[in-house]
């Protein structure tokens, strides 16, 4: 089983020189050649963008992407990924990648933001561009909190959950409830694809690339919208050490936002 | 029908802008209703879609905007149009859509403000569009249009200008003009199409990735980034200023007035004319970049000039930062709704050159009422 | 049999890499990086390394940029 996983990774059989050894993890092609990640260490970024970059090798359609990113830790992606990139002002990476796609139907699009900007202050354009069915794909990154502007209350922040701006906790009187994103994304028509993930584990690293892939795969398919959720840690707001962040992942966050597919229309 | 032939056809300032649009090579349109120029979606919805061209109607002209500004991006002409109070919504993308030097097209058929208003037409929108209601150090190019057959040629000149200069560009209507009929011919798109190759966002196929952005993590950057800006706008200003004068040779006073007013100027300086008195107009055409040179030697002439608006003195401040102080601006004006008639122009104009006081004029009456008791 | 090449300027010293490997041969070194933080370096004496990429896959980093089997 584990060999079968591993046989997604790119360059395998790819013999490096090494005697009698086989290449079985090497940096993604999509990536820009001497990039470091400017994010905070054991933050979960890194690993998205490279489950995403691996996608896009496995696919053969970097030069055909032209991507948006909008405001948040997210938008350093164009530092990161050899593909096109346009900016959008927060929150409005789906109408500008509306724009892209209606413009040059031809190439593939896809968005790339935290859950502040997907499903706060972007909402409105995150949603009608699922209720659209506009064939581009969409990741965003949950990790219950405003992760550049230092930790605050978001979204996604859950029950009890203390930040800068809910010092004593979230609580349903003060703050109201956080939103479950792919389960809204789920229930709009023109979603062809929305999946949760988690990137706390490798197990759950190996389910999380294969719903980007499928997210990818049903724009290029024609089918319509395709959004994966993505949970992640942010260890330094969190105040937790890496291991111990993918721990809350694990424990809590799954716990309230489960993992999964809910809805596939290809399925 | 209208079409590009060079035959004058009956046809609503909304509607010209539209196939105007249609003919520059407009891709992509995407709006949300506002009136008084929701005509513009309407005649575009099912027109782009006959010539299979991308129409969204947009989820609010936040989504509007941003969708002209992916849309552009890539290299294609695109354009979204709005009101007054909606295109306050698209201020943020306008400052961003300046910094990433996207040729965004933007209409704004001015209504009544602040606020909701209402539908009455008005002038308040020239800060906003010439000032930039966005955050930075930015520069819209603005064009104002006065007459039916100017919604075409300004819209023709605005994809040009935007895709030339990779500047955001507005047109600035107003609720008169949208909803005036009046001749006009459209006539092929004058102007020759733009290489956009060396920018325009296509995949990188063959070329290293491209990005579009706005934010410098280096200081050296970003104020070079500023000054490149700035520096472009030199150069707009520099080739693409216009305006046009009437009878300024011979004339003691001028009449300024930019969009709609122009019409009224105009025939109240025939009226005045006629009564003997040397009057002359002047009108700029691109609100930004500013006449400021024309109308400074105007007053190195030794001309005094009376600026009439439907606002509470917006051009005003312009036209008295280009004449230095060398001559007498006065301001004839009304907020909003019912359009300056001539006959109260020529009565303020009158009553200027005898005594030069401003004058705001409430509607429904020729008589003068000067501007402490308007207010009051 | 397997090997993995660390690339140290990458690496921000998270540690994941450390608690990833089943056999624990990747261990927080005495070394540190140009940031001032320790580094981690693979120490695999007796050839237990079999190669599986779960460092390089938890990696936030990519800092671990080649794995051999």
């Amino acid at each position: 089983m584990q060999q079968q996983e591993l046989k997604e990774g790119v360059n395998i059989g790819v013999n490096a020189g090494e005697k009698g050894m086989v290449q079985v993890f090497s940096i993604p092609k999509s990536m820009k050649e001497n990039f470091r990640y400017t994010f905070c260490p054991g933050c979960d970024h890194g690993i998205a963008i490279r489950l995403v970059a691996e996608v896009i090798d496995e696919l053969g359609i970097r030069e055909d992407i032209i991507s948006s990113t909008s405001v948040g830790c997210a938008v350093f992606l164009y530092d990161f990924l050899e593909v096109d990139c346009v900016e959008a002002p927060h929150g409005r990476a789906l109408a500008s990648a509306t724009g892209v796609k209606r413009a040059r139907p031809d190439k593939v699009v896809f968005t790339y933001s935290g859950d502040g900007d997907f499903a706060s202050i972007g909402l409105a354009e995150s949603m009608h561009t699922a209720l659209r069915g506009e064939k581009v794909t969409s990741f965003c990154i949950n990790n219950t909190t405003y992760g550049m502007t230092g930790g605050q209350l978001g979204p996604t922040t859950m029950m009890g959950q203390v930040t800068t701006t809910s010092p004593t906790g979230r609580n349903k009187e003060y703050f109201g409830y956080p939103i479950k994103v792919a389960e809204h994304i789920a229930l709009c028509d023109g979603t062809a694809y929305s999946a949760r993930v988690a990137l706390d584990s490798v197990p759950h690293i190996n389910e999380a690339k294969k719903a980007i892939k499928k997210a990818f795969q049903v724009q290029l398919d024609g089918l319509g919208f395709g959004f994966v959720e993505i949970l992640s840690s942010c260890p330094t707001n969190w105040h937790m050490t890496p291991e111990e962040a993918h721990e809350r992942v694990r424990n809590e966050m799954i716990k309230v936002f489960p993992l999964g597919v809910f809805k596939d229309v290809s399925a | 029908m209208a079409d590009k032939s060079n035959e004058k056809v009956l046809i609503k300032g909304n509607y010209a802008i539209a196939q105007a649009a249609i003919n520059a090579g407009c891709q992509c349109y995407f709006g949300y209703p506002i009136t008084p120029q929701t005509e513009i979606g309407e005649y575009l919805s099912g027109k782009m879609q006959e010539l299979g061209r991308a129409y969204v109607c947009a989820e609010s002209e936040l989504g509007a905007i941003n969708m002209v500004m992916g849309a552009v991006s890539t290299g294609v002409k695109a354009m979204t149009s709005s009101s007054s109070c909606a295109v306050s919504l698209m201020q943020e993308a306008l400052s961003y859509a300046s910094s990433d030097e996207l040729p965004v097209v933007l209409v704004n058929v001015m209504r009544t403000g602040p606020g909701l208003g209402y539908i009455y037409p008005a002038q308040g929108d020239y800060n906003q569009a010439v000032y930039g209601g966005g955050n930075g150090d930015y520069k819209l190019i603005v064009l104002a249009p006065s007459t039916v057959q100017e919604c075409v040629d300004l819209t023709y000149r605005a994809f040009y200008l935007a895709q030339k200069y990779r500047n955001p560009t507005m047109i600035l209507a107003d609720g008169l003009l949208g909803q005036m009929m009046e001749p006009a011919s459209f006539g092929e798109y004058p102007y020759p199409e733009v290489d956009v190759s060396s920018w325009a966002l296509t995949g990188a196929k063959g070329r290293d990735a491209r990005k579009i952005y706005s934010v410098a993590t280096d200081e050296k950057k970003q104020i070079q980034h500023i000054y490149d800006l700035h520096k472009k706008f030199e150069v707009i200003a520099e080739n693409e200023t216009t305006y046009e004068e009437f009878n300024t040779e011979d004339a003691d006073i001028v009449l300024v007035a930019f969009g709609s007013m122009t019409r009224n100027i105009k025939a109240a300086m025939n009226v005045l004319r006629a009564k003997g008195k040397k009057v002359g107009c002047f009108r700029p055409v691109t609100l930004s970049p500013f006449p400021y040179k024309a109308l400074k030697s105007l007053a190195d002439k030794g001309k005094d000039l009376v600026v009439v608006e439907m606002n509470m003195g917006q051009m005003l401040k312009d036209v008295k930062y280009a004449v230095e102080g060398k001559v007498n601006v006065s301001f004839v004006s009304r907020p909003c709704g019912e359009w300056l008639s001539v006959e109260e122009i020529v009565d303020a104009v009158e009553d200027i050159m005898v005594s030069n006081t401003s004058k705001s004029i409430q509607p429904g009456s020729v008589k003068e009422v000067s501007y402490a008791a308007a207010r009051a | 049999m397997g090997k993995i090449i660390i690339d140290n300027n990458r690496c921000k010293s998270c540690y994941i890499c450390t608690t990833t490997c089943p056999k624990g041969l990747i261990k927080k070194s005495s070394k540190t990086n140009r940031l001032g933080d320790y580094m981690v370096e693979f120490d695999d004496p007796k050839g237990e390394c079999i190669g599986c990429a779960m460092c390089a896959k938890r990696c936030p980093d990519m800092a671990i940029t080649e794995v051999y089997r």
